[in-house]
């Protein structure tokens, strides 16, 4: 490990991806993840790599299409109407199981919405927010610290499945500057891309990078392919974090930003006497379901906590599967879900 | 600035949130000093861009819709297309006219779409705090061209008059500029033009205003205008494109 | 100290953001939890700047701040808007050459300071906010002054090194006021 530095969120994004090997970024300015363009654009000169302004953000996730059928690391960001606008790429992205990183910053929706910090993407990104039956991986990162590992975890998964991986944060996550250490050297999944178009050399088959099967036997055998993939990501990249879930009277369902909140709320709550836990989904597809059918029996109730209508909710009720009553506390619009509100709805359902 | 007038009807009275010596405003009175003179409040319906003037349909006293990033043509090809004798326009700036939105204004233009679209050079993204748009100059400094925009590596401005004077749908196409009185004038001059070209059928009509940012460009609002005449107008030459002689 | 949360506020352009990111920086050198959130999007048109910075002896949960124990607050609008975000018995930190308003709470410690006029004094109006900033570790402990200089040698580019010294004068202005 390096030295602590203070950086915000946005530009440790850049600098992961830069450090994950990534050469290749196209993106579309949009509010509150701007700082991620404008750190490559200031250091990919350096590593001989290429930034590129598109013109729309439909543009930048088809040039991620090329270069990553064409083999490399690359990566697009965006916030979510520019991701709503990403979507049909990414369904091709997903049939021709092309590996790449997309970053969503997510901001208040829906439409044009605000800029502010919001989990509204949960159903888009963990649910597939284009056509056809495809996953990709979601990963949400609490702290700066996290960003940059999920970031080069991200590369590798990633590279590893030949799938899509997302990071998912909020406008806090992005803007926040915290301190950070950068490892002297990450692992990188050093994958074989044999199947990438780089030119024949007159001394292979031809590689064909494609999303349509015009025949259905064909199409059909295509998604049970990408299915069995789909559940070997999630028995090997399942991943989440517990906290004090054991003998908990109430166990929280938090993911990202909302999840520092909860640690604030469970140090709160125990001078009541009241024991909270906390399960935080760090994959939010694969959705960690094992974990909370393990705790199913522990407390009175659950309770998802969401800068949201009440989306990952429906996850954690699927989960448990009716052994538990499951609670729901949102904020919407940016607002953001206060200690006091939390532990006042904490207090009413354990009354 | 000499040009004190009273605030047009087609204006509301709310202050505007631009930044101090952003062009945008004084644009904004121009289209409803038009709008006023030529009496279209009543039956004028404006499209509000995603950009800095995303919200000037609080500005405007006529019916206002907002669009999506770049869709504005789009947008007021639906509502043109509903209300035929109502006179539409679309406000919006570089990034959203000729970057994202580039397909929405070359098509609704090329099928003479009777629809008139003031468009606001600035040369930069002002909304999202500076970065490279399309019409960016050569050498420009922004912050995703941090090193001064190359063309080997991020082409060459686009020049948006030239390009849709050549569709035969387009019926007056103009670029005009507000770096001093006189040329304010005929900017006004230009809109309003514009408007009757709408209003007489005679198919799509366009304004390019050449606008100042100084809060991206890192300026004064004098040096500002100053920038615009000697920076942007030899990129940018102003005049009228298509249908100068047009009879309104 | 176990935790501080701190919300800067004033004009853009008077060295908010600087100071909350200096701040932050010195409290992460010496080994504390660090959190900076500054406001972000069009919210810069306008003029007003603040952003939210907490230093803590243990990990920061929400970096948001829906209260503070200490608003330093560089204009008439900013004290408006965050007298009331203080918890009872918070400091309250005024550029009074600025805001011509006393505050209103009783339940706060309220500090006046002629910064501006101090720093225009010292030659460079730049210094306000590190005047500011000297009164608000003096009477918090939420970093010394010795990391705030080290903190300078981090958010500084190089080139304006030579500018710490003055600046570490103003900040001991400020300390003293
Ligand atoms: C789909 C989508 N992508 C990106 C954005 C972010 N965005 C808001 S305004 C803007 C650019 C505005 O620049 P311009 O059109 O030149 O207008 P100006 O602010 O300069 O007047 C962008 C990229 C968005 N709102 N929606
Ligand atoms: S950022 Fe630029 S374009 Fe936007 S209001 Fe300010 S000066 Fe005008
Ligand atoms: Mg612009």
């Amino acid at each position: 490990m390096g030295e602590k530095i203070l950086m915000k969120g946005n530009e440790v994004i850049a600098e992961a991806a830069l450090r994950a090997g990534c050469r290749h970024y196209f993106g579309y300015p949009i509010t509150p993840q701007t700082e991620v363009a404008h750190y490559f654009a200031k250091k990919m000169p350096e590593y001989g790599g290429t930034f590129i302004q598109a013109e729309s953000e439909i543009a930048a996730m088809n040039m991620v299409y090329g270069a990553a059928s064409a083999g490399a690391r690359v990566m697009t960001s965006s916030s979510s109407p520019g991701i709503s606008l990403k979507q049909e790429a990414i369904s091709y992205a997903a049939c021709a199981e092309l590996p790449a990183v997309i970053v969503n910053i997510v901001r208040a929706g829906p439409g044009l919405g605000g800029i502010l910090a919001s989990q509204c993407d949960y159903f888009q990104s963990t649910k597939g927010g284009g056509h056809g039956d495809y996953r990709m991986v979601v990963l949400a990162p609490s702290s700066v610290q996290e960003l940059y590992e999920l970031v080069v975890d991200a590369f590798n998964i990633a590279d590893r499945y030949r799938t899509l991986c997302m990071i998912m944060g909020d406008g806090m996550l992005g803007q926040m500057m915290e301190g950070v250490e950068f490892s002297d050297q990450e692992e990188i999944f050093k994958a074989d891309k044999g199947w990438a178009v780089t030119g024949t050399g007159m001394t292979r088959e031809n590689n064909m990078i494609t999303s349509i099967y015009i025949d259905p036997e064909i199409l059909e055998k295509h998604n049970l392919k990408l299915q069995a993939k789909y559940r070997e990501i999630t028995e090997n990249e399942t991943r989440v974090e517990t906290y004090n879930c054991d003998g908990a009277d109430i166990i929280v369902a938090a993911y990202g930003t909302v999840a520092r909140i909860i640690k604030n709320v469970i140090k709160t709550a125990e001078k009541e006497g009241i024991k909270v836990g906390l399960i935080r989904p760090i994959t939010l597809w694969p959705f960690p379901t094992a974990t909370f059918e393990k705790y199913a029996e522990v407390p009175k109730a659950f309770l998802s906590v969401e800068m949201s209508a009440g989306q990952m909710v429906e996850d954690v009720r699927l989960s448990l599967n009716g052994k538990s009553p499951v609670h729901f506390l949102g904020r919407m619009g940016g607002m953001i879900p206060t200690q006091k509100e939390i532990l006042e709805k904490i207090r009413e359902i354990l009354k | 600035m000499a040009i004190v007038f009273q605030r047009p009807h087609a204006l509301k009275e709310t202050q505007m949130h631009y930044c101090p010596g952003c062009t945008h405003g004084i644009i904004h009175r121009m289209v409803a000093e038009v709008i006023d003179e030529l009496g279209i409040e009543g039956t004028t319906i404006g499209v509000s861009p995603v950009g800095c003037a995303y919200n000037n349909y609080l500005y405007f006293n006529c019916d206002m819709v907002q669009a999506p990033h770049g869709r504005a043509p789009a947008v007021a090809t639906g509502i043109k297309r509903v209300h035929p004798d109502n006179t539409v326009f679309t406000y919006q700036g570089d990034g959203d006219l000729a970057a994202i939105g580039t397909a929405e204004i070359v098509h609704a233009a090329n099928r003479g779409e009777k629809i008139t679209t003031i468009f606001i050079n600035n040369a930069i993204y002002g909304m999202t705090s500076g970065q490279m748009a399309p019409t960016t100059l050569i050498g420009q400094v922004t912050t995703t061209s941090p090193f001064g925009r190359k063309p080997e590596i991020e082409g060459y401005p686009v020049n948006v008059c030239e390009m849709l004077a050549t569709l035969k749908g387009a019926a007056f196409v103009e670029r005009v500029s507000t770096h001093d009185i006189k040329n304010l004038n005929k900017t006004k001059r230009a809109i309003k033009k514009a408007f009757q070209v709408q209003m007489a059928g005679l198919g799509f009509s366009i304004v390019e205003v050449l606008s100042t940012c100084p809060t991206n460009w890192g300026m004064d609002p004098v040096k500002s205008l100053k920038w615009v005449e000697e920076k942007m107008i030899p990129q940018y030459p102003l005049g009228n494109f298509r249908g100068k002689d047009l009879e309104v | 100290m176990a935790q501080i949360d701190i919300i800067f506020s004033g004009f853009g352009g008077q060295g908010i953001q600087a100071a909350g990111k200096l701040i932050a920086y010195a409290g992460m050198l010496e080994n504390k939890h660090v959190s900076f959130l500054p406001s972000y999007g069009p919210e810069m048109r306008g003029g007003t700047s603040n952003c939210h910075v907490i230093v803590s002896d243990d990990p920061i949960g929400s970096p948001i701040l829906n209260s503070a124990t200490v608003v330093m607050a560089m204009n008439r609008p900013s004290l408006d808007k965050f007298e009331k975000y203080l918890e009872p018995g918070g400091i309250l930190l005024v550029d009074s050459s600025l805001v011509n308003r006393r505050p209103e709470r009783k339940d706060i410690r309220v500090f006046e300071i002629p910064a501006t006029q101090i720093a225009s004094d010292l030659g460079n109006l730049a210094f306000a906010n590190i005047v500011m900033l000297g009164k608000l570790i003096h009477e918090t402990g939420a970093v010394s002054a010795e990391y705030i200089e080290k903190g300078l040698k981090k958010v500084l580019p190089e080139r304006k090194h030579y500018l710490i010294p003055d600046e570490m004068k103003a900040l001991k202005i400020g300390m003293e006021y």
